[in-house]
Order: structure tokens, then C-alpha cells, then sequence
């Protein structure tokens, strides 16, 4: 009835007034406890020396551009996808391709290793995260045994397993985020509040592990109790897409990497941005951030084929590694962090030390 | 490729690009554009409203800043064999200018002065068919702003086939192997409008003879940079490519409907009344962590005996595997860190619960273990499991019995009626903190504790191989997919076969 959408329109208008008040008070309680900038104190820290970060493999087979990868407990072995649907699994100190399966659709934009090593998850443009056991068994084929877990209602942007193979938490252009089930495929708990596609996710290394933060096309990074599917906090000072968000090592702050060339900090206990990663010279957006294992170094990848690497406490740039010939995708530090590894479109994979 | 739209036929456009010649130096350094430029309008902004990416825009403002009369980049005539072509850049001055203006290196001045290039923002007036920067004195002229990637996007078939045309005819058939590919798929393709193609395609090749020959140089070059931005020949990667569209659900799924502003209004109450820490406070403490962590970098301080991606040994990695038998002093001395990191290290874990069984109180760990099993096992055996736990350790009398504080006890055993993931999360979290301010200091102070210290291992470093030439085969490594599990009934495989691979550095 024409009443009802008056009303409903005339409502709609007052709650996004009344959220958009709410926002410019919360910055203003947000900049009361804001009594020095990061870099005035840790001006009594060391300047870090040269560095010297070469490509150490570089890991050719996929026919196509590289979208995503992540590491396997055992610090070597890596599982990375592409564009044209495959899935490869290497052991990149060799660099030996250990398994390979081939999608059914292209785009593959998400995949990541079980914590067992016993498993890979993937998914793209098909909406779906599907869970491959690794098999050795060479009459089997690997396409065989996989699971269907997640079914979004449009494309998987990021996944990631939990503390074990059991559970796996999805982000997707439809908005939201979940936790699923692997064996049943049940949805555990979704994740609704951002305003636009949701592009990236990071659990959280907390003592109470229990929870998680996004980034999405809606500028803002979203922190998440997986219990109660509630967001907790939320931040909003990027100008563009948020690429990449990962967690400063000690879990009281976190990273992201957006289109608006920029990396930048937040914590979690200040409740604010409290850094911002930029350089005149660098134009193109940031696709993927991730911090050495002290937090002391910011790794992030980007759309201009270099990575930038950050001097997260001074807030300088230490050092730009060329190499890629094409945008860098993927950034990911390994899991004893002893070197990086970057996947670019130009169809290549390649670990740093 | 996207399926061609209808498309009216453009107005002739032979007067626009007259504005090539004029660099854009018109006042408050924005570039003027010809009205019928004007007319062909921006990029349509219906079906891709997210078309103008960030980096677009500022790539425009570095070039216009290029063009700026005082502080930009020196200009000069450029005479090519009898023609001289005036507001020309050398491939050296735009390097130059590029390191003073960001005060960056020489390699970083080169790459982003490509990518200028690469987007089509210079052109080269000489051999027009590649776009390279090269950092000496090969002249370089800014491309119009009516050819930017900004203003005419995306490329219009119609004008791409008008293009062609005109090539093919000057050329008399004589056309590139993929832009004859292109011709041919195009006629096929509109070939009810051809006549309407070739006629535009005389118009304009005519009108271009009226020209003086520089104007005609310069436009043929721009007209040729907009094409192999907007067409790359094979092999070349188009920098038009964005992936899949974002932003395409916004409208549809996600609406801003009245949940989604109630949950934002929620979500901002709940954050004005959370408890806030000092920033002083916060970014200090990332002092004191990051230097407490620096030497157990290795990015930063390197490892010992040496980092195995470096020296292709892996003795490192034998030397830290996850149950080793002698952890190394570093890897000792991090159990003190934190809690959290003491349980997370298996040896570590192993360790404390034997200091627990000392002081018999190492059910307190293992009821962790199981509430861990709960909250991240699969869903079937939730049920289960709190069953197993609550005998073991809740139970009245039970074997295990862990001391929880009573009114934690009663909410969980309430709550084990409708067994859940977080039916134990409570319990668990007192049962931590229980372990962490107890426990642990005692753990850290403990000979247990202090003799592990001592016993552990710093390995020698290994310098880098002298000999290079000396080819140290790389072991593979047992797959953690191989190693028998409990649950899996796997077959044991022979551990991986090396598959083609491609040998690196």
C-alpha cells in the first residue's frame, strides 16, 4: 500500500541518518584516547638495515593467471589456484607438483590447506567451497572424493579452515560471511553486515579463538564473534575496496591492503586505525598484505607487479621487490616465517627469502 | 569479449582529435576537451558504474602534473626525418622527473613510467607498435586526454572496425596477423553496417590528408596507442582486465533495507560504550612485542643453522619439526612468551602437562584439550563428546573432576541438556585463565622449566655454500597426507613421486 512504502521510505531515511550520527560519534569517542601517532613512538626504535629479498623458486605450471594460495602446516608445501579452474598442490622447496585438480568453473579466487595437510578447499565463480582429500593413491582420482561444504548466492572471495579440518569459514560476493560444517555441510553461523561484496577474511590467533575479520567492496573491515555471529567492531577509513586483511601476530591489531594504494593498521583495544602504509609513488592497489612472524615487517603485494615491504612500526617503505610481470594476486608469510610466498596473473608463484 | 551493444554510429570525430597536438596545459592543469569529445560522453556509466578504478584518476593526475608549464617535465621539439613534432619528452627526462617529483630510485622511476606507457598515457612517436618506456632519449608525447582510458571506455566495436578499415585500405590489404584476424571477425560479425564502416573509414582518411603532415603523425599515433591499449596484440596482457565484476550484487542482494541500518545502528551502540585503551598504551606494547620477537624472525634476523630456502638445506626445518626431541633455545625460550604460544608448540604442551602431573593438576589441561576437540570437531559428534566430557571431568565423582567455580558449573551443567559447540565455553575460559595465572608462572619458574633451557640446542650457523656448482640434491619431504592417522583408514602410499618438476631459482 502506497501508505505503508511512504512510511517505510521515511523510516529507511531516518535510520540511515540516524546510523550515519551514530558513525560521527563514535570517531569522536574513537579520537578522545588518541594521544600519539605510531611513528613518534617508535622513533626510539632501531632503523631496520638493507634488505635483501630475492626470489628463491619460482613455481611454473599453472596455465593461467594465479589467484590464490595458502601454506601447509609442514612450512613448504602449498596449494595454489587460477583463473582457468586448476588447483595445484606443490612442494615448493622442490617444486614438484604433487596433486592437480581441475575445477568445474573458472575464477577459482579462494583455496586453502586443511591444518591435517590431509586436505585442500576451493571455490570461485561456481559460489560453492569444496573440500579434496589428498590422495596418493595414483588410481584415484582426486576429483572423486570431493565434498560440496559451502553454497553462497554468488561468488567464494576467500576460505579459510578453522583450528581444524572440521570447520571452514567462507566470504563471498554476496555480502556475507559463514562457518560451515565440513562433514554435513551445515551452515554453523553466518556473517551479515557488510554492505557489498565481502573479498577477504583472517581468523583471529587469539587464546579464546573465537574471532575473525573481514574486508569487503563496502571499505569496511569487520570484526566478527563466530559464536554469536555478531560484528564487534568495525572500521571504516579506507577510500576503496578492501583486497586483504591479516592479523598483526600478537591479535591485538590487524592489516589490510585496499584499491586505494594503501595498507593500513588497526587495533583492536584502541578501537582505531592507528597507521597508514603509503607512498606517492605507489598508484595501484594493494591485493594482499601479510606480516613477518615478529609483526615487525608488512609484506604487500599489488596491482602495479611489485611488492612493497613495510617497516610496520616507522610506517616506511623498507623495501620494492620487482619481479612479477603481472599483478601480484597473493601474498602469504610462511608458517615458521622463514620466507614468503607471491602468486601473480602472470601465471607464476614465487617465494621470497 | 563482451557481446557488442547496439551502438549508433559516432559523429565523425576528425576535428577532436586536432586537440592532440595542444598538451593539456589549459589552466588549473586540467585538460580541456573538444565539444564533440564531449559529445561522445564518458565512459556509460549504466551498466559499470564501478568502472573508474582509483589508480586510473591518479595515473591522470601524474601526467597532468607531467605537462605542468614550470614544474613539469621539459619538452622539446622532436624532429622525425623532415617533420618536426612539437611537446615531445624523452624517455630519460620522464625517468628523471618521476625520481626528483617521489623521490624514489631509478628502477622504481622506470617501472612506474611504464606503466604510464603500458595504460597508454605516452606514446612513443617512434615505432608506435610497442609501448615500452625507454629510460634514453626516445621521444615520447602525452596522449590526449580524449583517448584516455578514463573517457572513452570501453573501446566501441564500431570504432574499432572504423580503425581496421582505414588500415587495411592504406595498408591495401596488407594488415598484422591478429588485427587481420580482427577485421575479418568484425565484417562477419556487422556486416550490415559495413558500408557504413568503410564510408567512415574514407571520410576520415580523407580528412587526414587535408592535414599537415605532423598533425597526421601525431594523431595516427594516439589513434594506434588507444588501440593497443584497448586491443593487445597476442602475447602482450591487457591492463583493461579487472577480474570478475564486484559490486554487481549491491543493488540486488544486499540491500540497504531496514535490518541492514538497524544492525549498522546496533553495531555502533555497542561500540560507543566499549572500553577504549590509550593509544600510547596499544602502540607501545607493539614495541614490546615486536622486539621480544625480532630474533625468532628470520625474515629479519635470519635462523640458525641457516634459512633452508637460502642454502637449499633443510636442516632447520629437522631441527624444529613438531615433535622433535631437543627443541632449540630459541624455540624453549618463546614458551615464555605466552600462554597461548607454550600450547600451541606440541613439545611445549607436552612439557607443561608433565610439570601439571606434578602438581596434579593436569586434568586442567586435558579438559581444555577436549572443550578445543568440541568447539572446532564436526558437528555429528558434539553430542558425544560432551557426553565423554561431562563423565570424565563434570560429573560428580568423576575420574577427572575439574574445580570450576560453582556458578560456572551450574550454568554448564544446565546447559548440557541441549548439548552445543559452546556448551563448554565457559568452563574452558576459567579453566584457562585458571591455567594461565596459576600454572604457567609456576611452569616458567620451575626446574622443569629451567632445565629445559639449558639442555637445549643453539645450532652453528651454516654459511652459504662455497662452491656453488656443488648440487645438493633436494630431499622431498613425507606429505603430512601420507603419515597414518587414528581415523583414516588410508593405504600407506610410497611416499610422493616427483612430478615434472620445474627446478628453480
Amino acid at each position: 500500500m502506497a501508505a505503508d512504502g511512504l512510511h517505510e521510505n521515511e523510516t529507511l531515511a531516518s535510520l540511515k541518518s540516524e546510523a550515519e550520527s551514530l558513525k560521527g560519534k563514535l570517531e569522536e569517542e574513537r579520537a578522545k584516547l588518541h594521544d600519539v601517532e605510531l611513528h613518534q613512538v617508535a622513533e626510539r626504535v632501531e632503523a631496520l638495515g638493507q634488505f635483501v629479498m630475492k626470489t628463491r623458486r619460482t613455481l611454473k605450471g599453472h596455465g593461467n593467471k594465479v589467484l590464490c594460495m595458502d601454506w601447509c602446516k609442514d612450512k613448504r608445501r602449498i596449494v595454489s589456484s587460477s583463473q582457468d579452474g586448476k588447483v595445484i598442490v606443490w612442494d615448493s622447496f622442490t617444486t614438484n607438483k604433487e596433486h592437480a585438480v581441475t575445477m568445474p568453473c573458472t575464477w577459482v579466487m579462494a583455496c586453502a590447506y586443511a591444518p591435517s595437510g590431509c586436505a585442500i578447499a576451493c571455490g570461485g565463480l561456481d559460489n560453492k567451497c569444496s573440500v579434496y582429500p589428498l590422495t596418493f593413491d595414483k588410481n584415484e582420482n582426486m576429483a572423486a572424493k570431493k565434498k560440496s561444504v559451502a553454497m553462497h548466492t554468488n561468488y567464494l572471495s576467500a576460505c579459510s579452515f578453522t583450528n581444524s579440518d572440521m570447520q571452514i569459514l567462507t566470504a563471498s560476493g554476496d555480502g556475507t560471511c559463514a562457518l560451515w560444517d565440513v562433514e554435513s555441510g551445515q551452515l554453523l553461523q553466518s556473517f551479515h553486515g557488510h554492505g557489498a561484496d565481502v573479498l577477504c577474511l583472517d581468523l583471529a590467533p587469539s587464546e579464546t579463538g573465537n574471532t575473525f575479520v573481514s574486508g569487503g567492496c563496502d571499505k569496511k573491515a569487520m570484526v566478527w564473534d563466530m559464536r554469536s555471529g555478531q560484528c564487534v567492531q568495525a572500521f571504516e577509513t579506507h577510500e576503496s575496496d578492501i583486497n586483504s586483511v591479516r592479523y598483526y601476530p600478537s591479535g591485538d591489531a590487524f592489516a589490510s591492503g585496499s584499491d586505494d594504494a594503501t595498507c593500513r593498521l588497526y587495533d583492536l583495544r584502541a578501537d582505531r586505525e592507528v597507521a597508514i602504509y603509503s607512498k606517492e609513488s605507489i598508484i595501484f592497489g594493494a591485493s594482499s598484505v601479510d606480516f613477518s612472524l615478529s609483526g615487525r615487517l608488512l609484506f604487500a603485494g599489488y596491482n602495479d607487479y611489485t611488492i612493497n615491504v613495510w617497516d610496520v612500526l616507522k610506517g616506511s617503505r623498507v623495501s620494492i621487490l620487482f619481479g612479477h610481470e603481472n599483478r601480484v594476486s597473493t601474498l602469504r608469510v610462511s608458517p615458521d616465517g622463514t620466507a614468503f610466498c607471491s602468486g601473480s596473473w602472470d601465471h607464476t608463484l614465487r617465494v621470497w627469502a | 569479449m563482451a557481446p557488442t551493444r547496439p551502438q549508433t554510429p559516432r559523429p565523425l570525430r576528425v576535428n577532436s582529435r586536432g586537440a592532440g597536438l595542444r598538451p593539456g596545459r589549459s589552466g588549473a592543469g586540467n585538460p580541456t576537451l573538444p565539444a564533440s569529445a564531449m559529445a561522445a560522453g564518458p565512459a556509460p556509466l549504466g551498466g559499470h558504474p564501478r568502472a573508474q578504478k582509483p589508480h586510473l584518476s591518479k595515473m591522470e593526475r601524474v601526467v597532468v602534473s607531467m605537462q605542468d608549464p614550470d614544474q613539469g617535465v621539459k619538452m622539446q621539439s622532436q624532429r622525425l626525418l623532415i617533420t618536426v613534432i612539437p611537446h615531445a619528452v624523452t624517455g630519460n627526462d620522464v625517468v628523471e622527473w618521476l625520481i626528483q617529483k617521489y623521490c624514489i630510485a631509478e628502477d622504481e622511476a622506470l617501472h612506474l613510467g611504464t606503466l604510464l606507457v603500458q595504460h597508454g598515457y605516452l606514446y612513443p612517436l617512434r615505432d608506435p607498435r610497442r609501448l615500452l618506456l625507454r629510460p634514453d632519449e626516445t621521444p615520447y608525447r602525452f596522449q590526449t586526454p580524449y583517448f584516455w582510458m578514463s573517457t572513452l571506455w570501453p573501446a566501441a566495436e564500431l570504432d574499432y572496425a572504423i580503425y581496421l578499415a582505414k588500415k587495411n585500405i592504406r595498408k591495401q590489404g596488407a594488415l598484422v596477423d591478429h588485427e587481420k584476424a580482427h577485421y575479418d571477425q568484425l565484417h562477419r560479425k556487422i556486416n550490415h553496417t559495413w558500408d557504413l564502416v568503410v564510408m567512415q573509414a574514407r571520410e576520415q582518411l580523407r580528412a587526414a590528408k587535408q592535414r599537415r603532415k605532423g598533425d597526421r603523425l601525431v594523431i595516427a599515433c594516439q589513434e594506434q596507442t588507444y588501440w593497443l591499449v584497448n586491443r593487445p596484440p597476442p602475447g602482450v596482457p591487457s591492463v583493461l582486465e579487472q577480474g570478475p565484476e564486484r559490486g554487481s550484487c549491491t543493488a540486488r542482494q544486499v540491500q540497504m533495507t531496514v535490518d541492514f541500518y538497524k544492525r549498522e545502528i546496533e553495531c555502533c551502540r555497542k561500540a560507543l560504550g566499549r572500553t577504549r585503551v590509550k593509544s600510547s598504551v596499544c602502540l607501545e606494547a607493539y614495541l614490546k612485542f615486536s622486539s621480544q620477537r625480532g630474533p625468532h624472525d628470520p625474515l629479519l634476523s635470519g635462523c640458525l643453522p641457516s634459512n633452508p630456502w637460502v642454502t637449499d638445506d633443510d636442516t632447520y626445518w629437522a631441527m624444529n619439526a613438531p615433535s622433535v626431541a631437543v627443541p632449540t633455545k630459541l624455540r624453549v625460550e618463546q614458551w615464555a612468551f605466552s600462554f597461548r604460544e607454550l600450547l600451541e608448540d606440541p613439545v611445549g604442551r607436552a612439557h607443561f602437562m608433565d610439570f601439571l602431573q606434578t602438581e596434579f593438576s593436569a586434568e586442567n589441561l586435558s579438559f581444555w584439550e577436549a572443550c578445543e576437540e568440541l568447539r572446532h570437531g564436526g558437528q555429528a559428534q558434539v553430542p558425544a563428546l560432551v557426553d565423554a566430557v561431562y563423565q570424565q571431568f563434570l560429573a560428580p565423582g568423576a575420574a577427572r573432576w575439574v574445580n570450576i567455580d560453582s556458578r560456572t558449573m551450574e550454568r554448564t551443567l544446565e546447559g548440557l541438556g541441549r548439548p552445543h559447540r559452546h556448551v563448554l565455553d565457559d568452563a574452558q575460559l576459567h579453566i584457562y585463565m585458571l591455567m594461565k595465572k596459576d600454572s604457567y608462572p609456576r611452569f616458567l619458574k620451575s626446574d622443569l622449566y629451567k632445565d629445559l633451557l639449558a639442555e637445549a640446542v643453539v645450532p652453528l650457523e651454516t654459511k652459504r655454500r662455497v662452491f656453488p656448482f656443488m648440487w645438493k640434491p633436494r630431499h622431498s619431504s613425507p606429505s603430512l597426507a601420507l603419515l597414518p592417522t587414528s581415523t583414516s583408514g588410508e593405504p600407506e602410499a610410497a611416499a610422493g613421486s616427483p612430478g615434472g618438476g620445474d627446478g628453480e631459482t
